[in-house]
């Protein structure tokens, strides 16, 4: 049992830094960059909790984590019944302690921010469940009586495996359909191995299999079967497919050889190990500058990811400026740790190409922040006159997602809104089809993986009351 | 895991391959394509339907040994399990009983993926005339399964040691001017440069003409935008938008361009692969 301090011992102490591998020497890996906590470092964290109740960090956590019971437990010294008090909201902690967004969830309400740092509940959850890991402790098997009803579930993501979760727990024949060879969805194919390793992403999904999901790898729907089948073969099904349709810029030269959609130069790196190259066939090409396009934690991967594959220089390009990034405040130190360089307040005109089609320049314009736009974000307006070119080997383009087609041209009676996302209702996931759920970034748009593990987890409770009912 | 039922040399690098993929023989449909990789830390291989059948469940695949991972391919055998297959992809052909003939061109390896459309487009009641062509007769293939699916066949080699001497297209260019507007489509699947050639004789004669794409690809779900081409003036994605086009508004200069980029790198891997295997 490690000592429960008094309130005023707590306001003194800091937040317990993590440790992270020195950025000199991580550009030249894929190694995880922070080491995560110690035992002793996880209780002294733990120590500052305030144990506030109601919790407002539970209130902000879109999977309802148990954040002060968890952290009670770290301080009876029982990392084991932790990880439990975790595991009955969330199926995934390794992955959401490491690529949550803490910082405007669980630890953006918490109350110890009136004081100074917020408790580093996202660290804790990762101590938490990597510790579990090593110490190969496994979920209980806390299966409810078969319902015999059938749920499928349209892709493996954060979404989807959070639903399945949920859904197996309650007792659901729950089977989930991936177009990719591996589970996991944007974690394997899009998040890089340095902020999270893919064999944590397999450790989880793992334990959601034993809770008796069953998940079908290279399996399209909309092509091997249409979701109007699904529909007929199961009593409910989950849509969670993700956004996964890049979009780029439309300027001249996109599809000059070098120019990658970050979608593309991700998936080559992260689920088809193009950094290992030629140990694993997919290629990847990489020169010797590399401009990224954007300001969101795609772009911070791509361009991290850049500079590991050997860039001497990566470079990203965003038209508004640094306190308008929608990336993580941590990833974009990261990169600045990293040596990024930031060509803030500026935009791509259009990339320019040898005569054999490969990328060797861009033509950027410098921008100024006008007017708020219907963002609330001060709109960039191009300076008239301000155009250069940078010499460059490779551009890529990291500005957002469109709606994928595939599976909601075989949906009958589940209707898209205008940008063809799924209209599902927020707090259910309900779409127009009464045997339909859809959540995640097929409904959203590109956001982050714990609104979609949120998302999953409301389309699983409304899934059961629908379905306990019938 | 797919199994290799069935295995067959056709050429020097050309084979062809039966896969045990019951769900994807039982939904694919012609001019649609699958995915595979072969070992675990291969490439996904794009790969036209050559043909499949839903009662027996196997889908057939044809290919010819360019780089390291066709050739890793050719050297597994049958009863071996294929890392991964996934399939049918991209959209199926948009077959229909035409008032009047088709045309079915292919060249080399291309032929296998003309083969299911003529197949569907007879079977609809068409005149189906087929065109395949290779280098040499030797590279020729599927023409017993050509001619069955064709209401006439007509063959064309560049060394005419067998058929009409020269490209495809001479033939195409032949048959347009004698049949002129009885020629309601022409479909046109094999390289690039044949593909190319094919759609200028058929502007020659206004004739409409489709193209099947095979652009470098990677997930072929239309989540990384690798397998772009400008049709018409605009980007396309050859896997959820094709592969077939129309063939008058592509790009081919930027398809091959495209298709080029990793020419470097493969060779490599092709190199390191042959060494470490004692492939001369």
């Amino acid at each position: 049992m490690a000592e429960r301090l008094r309130p005023a011992e707590k306001f003194k102490r800091d937040r317990v830094p993590m440790k992270e591998q020195d950025p000199k020497e991580r550009i030249k890996n894929f190694d995880e960059v922070p080491f995560g906590y110690s035992f002793e470092e996880a209780i002294k964290e733990a120590q500052r909790c305030l144990q506030c109740n109601p919790a407002p960090c539970v209130e902000g956590c879109p999977a309802d984590v148990h954040v002060p019971q968890f952290i009670d437990k770290i301080l009876d010294e029982d990392v084991e019944a932790a990880f439990r008090e975790i595991k009955i909201t969330n199926a995934l902690p390794a992955v959401c302690g490491r690529v949550c967004p803490q910082e405007e969830q669980c630890e953006g309400a918490c109350v110890m921010n009136k004081k100074g740092k917020p408790i580093a509940i996202g660290r804790l959850e990762r101590f938490v469940a990597d510790w579990a890991r090593e110490k190969g402790i496994t979920d209980e098997d806390v299966r409810a009586e078969k319902t015999n009803k059938k749920v499928a579930i349209v892709g493996s993501g954060p979404a989807g495996l959070a639903c399945a979760a949920d859904l197996a727990k309650l007792g659901y024949d729950v089977t989930i359909f991936e177009a990719l060879h591996k589970p996991g969805g944007v974690l394997v194919y899009g998040i890089p191995e340095f902020r999270l390793p893919k064999a944590i992403v397999q450790y989880e999904v793992d334990q959601i299999k034993k809770l008796g999901v069953k998940i079908l790898t290279d399996y399209v729907i909309g092509y091997i079967k249409t979701v109007d089948e699904l529909v007929e073969e199961y009593d409910a099904v989950f849509l969670a497919n993700g956004a996964g349709a890049p979009s780029f810029l439309g300027i001249p030269g996109e599809n000059l050889n070098g120019v990658y959609s970050a979608s593309e130069f991700l998936t080559r790196s992260n689920l088809m190990r193009a950094f290992d190259f030629p140990n694993y066939d997919t290629p990847i090409n990489v020169g010797k500058r590399v401009v990224v396009i954007g300001g969101g934690n795609v772009a911070m991967d791509a361009v991290r990811t850049a500079k590991r594959l050997g860039a001497e220089e990566a470079i990203i390009v965003y038209r508004r400026s640094r306190a308008e990034m929608p990336a993580r405040a941590e990833e974009i130190e990261h990169a600045e740790a990293e040596g990024i360089r930031f060509e803030l307040l500026t935009n791509p005109v259009r990339v320019i190409g040898d005569e054999n089609g490969n990328v060797k320049g861009l033509e950027c314009v410098r921008m100024e922040l006008g007017e708020p736009d219907e963002s609330g974000r001060r709109r960039p307006v191009p300076i008239e006159g301000s155009n250069f070119v940078m010499d460059v080997d490779n551009v890529i383009i990291a500005i957002g997602q469109n709606a994928n087609p595939i599976v909601a041209r075989s949906a009958t009676g589940v209707e898209t809104n205008k940008w063809g996302y799924f209209i599902a209702d927020e707090e259910t996931g309900k779409t127009t089809h009464p045997k339909v759920w859809a959540g995640g970034d097929i409904v959203t748009g590109a956001a982050t993986v714990i609104l979609a593990v949120g998302a999953g987890k409301k389309a699983a409770k409304s899934i059961h009351e629908t379905l306990s009912k019938a | 895991m797919a199994k290799i039922l069935k295995k067959e040399q056709w050429s020097d690098t050309i084979f062809s391959m039966l896969i045990d993929a019951k769900d994807v023989a039982k939904a694919a449909k012609p001019g649609q394509f699958i995915i595979l990789i072969p070992k675990e830390h291969g490439e996904r291989i794009p790969l036209t339907i050559a043909d499949s059948d839903a009662d027996e469940g196997w889908v057939q695949i044809v290919f010819q040994v360019v780089g390291k991972s066709t050739l890793e391919l050719s050297r597994m055998n049958e009863s071996e399990e294929l890392f991964s297959f996934v399939g049918p992809l991209g959209m199926p052909s948009e077959v229909e009983k035409f008032d009047g003939k088709v045309v079915m061109v292919g060249g080399g390896i291309g032929i296998a993926p003309i083969h299911p459309i003529a197949k569907k487009l007879k079977e609809m009641g068409n005149h189906v005339i087929s065109i395949i062509g290779a280098k040499t007769a030797d590279l020729l293939i599927m023409e017993d399964k050509l001619k069955e699916a064709s209401t006439e066949l007509l063959i064309a080699t560049d060394d005419g040691s067998k058929g009409k001497k020269g490209f495809v297209n001479l033939v195409l260019e032949e048959l347009l001017a004698t049949e002129g507007d009885n020629i309601k489509m022409i479909w046109a699947i094999g390289p690039p440069i044949m593909m190319k050639a094919c759609v200028e004789s058929a502007k020659k004669f206004n004739a409409p003409i489709i193209v099947s794409l095979n652009p470098i690809m990677v997930d072929g779900t239309g989540m990384c935008g690798a397998c772009r081409v400008t049709v018409g003036g605009k980007t396309k994605f050859a896997c959820v938008d094709g592969p077939e086009f129309n063939g008058a508004e592509v790009d081919f200069d930027e398809l091959m361009a495209r298709q080029r980029q990793y020419a470097e790198l493969e060779r490599k891997a092709l190199e390191l692969y042959k060494s470490k295997e004692g492939i001369a």
